[in-house]
């Protein structure tokens, strides 16, 4: 072939316009406005709100960190910390539980198992809420049946307690996870496992050197995932243990409603920006690990 | 890596260097169908075995007994003489490599390929130096950091070939490795897999449903046909002596002329008189003769019963689509240079040879 007939070299563009293109920007506009109408507007004034001081002698404002540092102190310092606390160890619990689960129904390979388990599982991740703690009132409550059934109070056992609300959460949060994990141990093909065993690696070495790796970020985004989902609830709590369990949600609606002093607005918009950071946080880790399992499991 | 050869030498002798495998009455049922129906296969050390036959009839599932992702309900997997019934997959010393997509995704190529020595616990030196060889050995050389997304499909099935070469397995295992492949990579590749089979000597069971793939690869051919083995024969002896109809029409291209036997163990067909290859039916039965396209003369004469359809070059040969009189479609092949007179649309007679022929119930006609 003549050299001539060869294609001419790719001209070199700066970085960062090759990656606008590969971005292909027009079709993301209209995401990006949704994101500034929706999320953008609400976090700014919440931003800006929780920066501006109000006298409660003149009523008037001004920018100072009083709400700021009164919601990363004291009471409402527990109340974070409890929540994060909570969202940490029912996140774990969640992954670990609904992981396997979702393990069992892989294996089964029966169809209608399978078919049963994620409708349940959808149906119960979204029974939270106020109705989930009366489920659980009723049943394991001081008065509740399974209670009652158990004598559980001779064992100390309190619905009302942190480990009470553990419960309560885990009953949404694990089927929740059972469903946002099965596609990724789908992904995991039965030629990889084969493929090990005929190398000479045991069930054991197969999970730890290939299973696991390629669901680490899938596992991980699960476990971001629950913990936001535990964060953020408030209903169950509410009803279930009212303010007895300090958490960050009840501090903001309390604050909000005026319900222990009158105008702590802004004390509730500092609270929530705490919760917004942490938010963002979490949705810093989780999107790089997403991406690579992407790459992974296509 | 000596052999330039289109394709490499068919050994008549084996190496010593491979296991004998024997599958003895293997049966194998998935609820009310049956994979295996008593499947008897012997493969000599160092042979190269393919399995052949069409969709269904249980090769995958013969693969995966002597791998031992599954397990027989009768009869008798041996390796080397030994009863594998209780050995598991992880401890049968097999090589198999799948259809596609069965590199670990979360390793380089060289970490797939010293995946085994790294289960038997071997250095990371000597890994990494038996890696980088086996990737040269597959043509592959200076791709041992590439992860599997980052190769072609061929690349993946030549690394796979890799780390199952790379625990010196008894026994090598391939289902239809090439089949997810474009056809210029999947000829190289099966020539690079039969030129590695042969320099290493290892047992190797072929799984495929191509029959040219078959025939040019395999010391011998084993045809199935719903779960059992219909024949196992070298590729001239499989096209030239089946042992069945259906092998005979299952390799190569095979006509099929209505005949009727006649006494003496003949069968009378386009006007001739054969001897029947094996038992003849009983005297008057109507059956189909099968001829390969190149067991029948064709002759020019104005005087004759079939038509010339069309004619198609193939080099030294060149072949026939007739037609009879009868509406009987039929292909035969002839020198090119005794073609010229034989145009779309000439008349001609047709010949079949002397031997013996193979006949087939008529009703099974298609
Ligand atoms: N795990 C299984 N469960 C149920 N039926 C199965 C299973 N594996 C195989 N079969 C059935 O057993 C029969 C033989 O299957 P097998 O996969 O061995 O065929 P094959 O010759 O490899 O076919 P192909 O050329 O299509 O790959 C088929 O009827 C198939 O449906
Ligand atoms: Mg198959």
């Amino acid at each position: 072939m003549p050299a001539s007939t060869t294609p001419p070299a790719t001209p070199i563009l700066p970085r960062v316009n090759r990656r606008l293109r590969r971005m292909r920007w027009p079709a993301v506009v209209p995401f990006f406005a949704f994101l500034a109408v929706c999320f953008g507007i609400p976090a700014g004034t919440l931003a800006y709100q929780a920066f501006m001081v109000v006298d409660p002698a003149t009523g008037e404002s001004s920018p100072g960190l009083d709400n700021v540092s009164t919601a990363l102190s004291g009471a409402y310092a527990t109340g974070l910390l409890g929540s994060v606390r909570l969202s940490l160890l029912t996140a774990v619990l969640a992954t670990v539980l609904g992981a396997v689960i979702a393990q069992a129904v892989v294996n089964s390979r029966r169809s209608a198992l399978r078919k049963a388990i994620v409708s349940a599982s959808g149906v119960f991740a979204n029974f939270s809420g106020a109705p989930l703690a009366f489920a659980f009132i009723a049943t394991l409550g001081t008065t509740g049946t399974v209670t009652r059934l158990l004598d559980l109070s001779r064992t100390g056992f309190s619905l009302y307690t942190f480990t009470g609300l553990v419960l309560a959460y885990l009953y949404f949060m694990v089927p929740l996870m059972v469903v946002t994990i099965l596609p990724a141990l789908d992904g995991i093909r039965v030629q990889w496992r084969e493929a090990a065993a005929s190398c000479g690696a045991t069930r054991g070495q197969f999970w730890r050197h290939v299973g696991l790796p390629v669901l680490t970020p899938s596992l991980l985004g699960g476990a971001v995932l629950m913990f936001g989902t535990a964060f953020a609830s408030h209903a169950t709590a509410a009803v279930m243990t009212g303010s007895s369990v300090p958490l960050i949600t009840i501090q903001i609606a309390n604050a909000l409603s005026g319900n222990v002093l009158v105008g702590q607005e802004n004390l509730a918009l500092a609270m929530s920006l705490n919760m917004v950071v942490i938010a963002l946080l979490v949705i810093a880790v989780q999107i790089p690990l997403q991406r690579r399992s992407n790459r992974w499991l296509a | 890596m000596t052999s330039n050869a289109p394709i490499a030498k068919r050994r008549t002798a084996p190496d010593a260097t491979g296991v004998p495998v024997t599958l003895r009455g293997v049966r194998r049922a998935f609820g009310r169908t049956t994979a295996l129906d008593g499947l008897d296969l012997d493969f000599a050390p160092g042979e190269l075995v393919a399995l052949l036959g069409p969709s269904g009839c249980g090769k995958t599932t013969a693969l995966r007994i002597l791998a031992g992702f599954e397990t027989a309900d009768e009869g008798e997997v041996l390796m080397d003489g030994e009863d594998v019934a209780d050995v598991p997959a992880n401890r049968r010393d097999i090589g198999m490599v799948f259809q596609s997509y069965s590199l670990f995704p979360n390793m380089t190529a060289a970490e797939n390929v010293g995946y085994g020595m790294r289960v038997r616990g071997a250095g990371r030196r000597e890994r990494r130096e038996r890696a980088a060889e086996l990737l040269a050995l597959v043509g592959l050389p200076g791709r041992e950091g590439h992860y599997p997304h980052q190769l072609s499909g061929g690349q993946q099935q030549r690394v796979a070939l890799a780390r199952a070469l790379a625990v010196r397995p008894r026994v090598l295992l391939f289902d239809e490795p090439l089949s997810a492949l474009d056809a210029k990579v999947r000829l190289q590749l099966r020539e690079e897999i039969r030129r590695i089979q042969l320099e290493s000597g290892i047992t190797t069971v072929f799984v495929t449903h191509d029959q040219e793939e078959a025939l040019s690869l395999a010391d011998r051919v084993a045809v199935m046909r719903d779960g059992r083995l219909e024949q196992c024969a070298p590729p001239a002896e499989l096209y030239a002596r089946p042992a069945t109809p259906f092998v005979a029409e299952f390799v190569g291209t095979m006509n099929r002329i209505p005949g009727t036997v006649r006494g003496g163990g003949e069968v009378e067909a386009l006007g001739r008189r054969l001897p029947v290859h094996g038992s003849a039916p009983a005297e008057g039965t109507e059956v189909d003769v099968l001829l390969r396209p190149e067991e029948i003369a064709v002759r020019a004469a104005a005087d004759g019963t079939a038509t010339v359809q069309v004619a198609t070059f193939l080099g030294g040969l060149t072949r026939l689509g007739l037609r009879t009189e009868a509406g009987l479609e039929v292909k035969a092949d002839l020198p090119s240079r005794e073609a010229a007179a034989l145009a779309p649309g000439a008349r001609c007679t047709l010949v079949p040879h002397d031997g013996a022929v193979l006949v087939a119930d008529r009703s099974a006609a298609g």
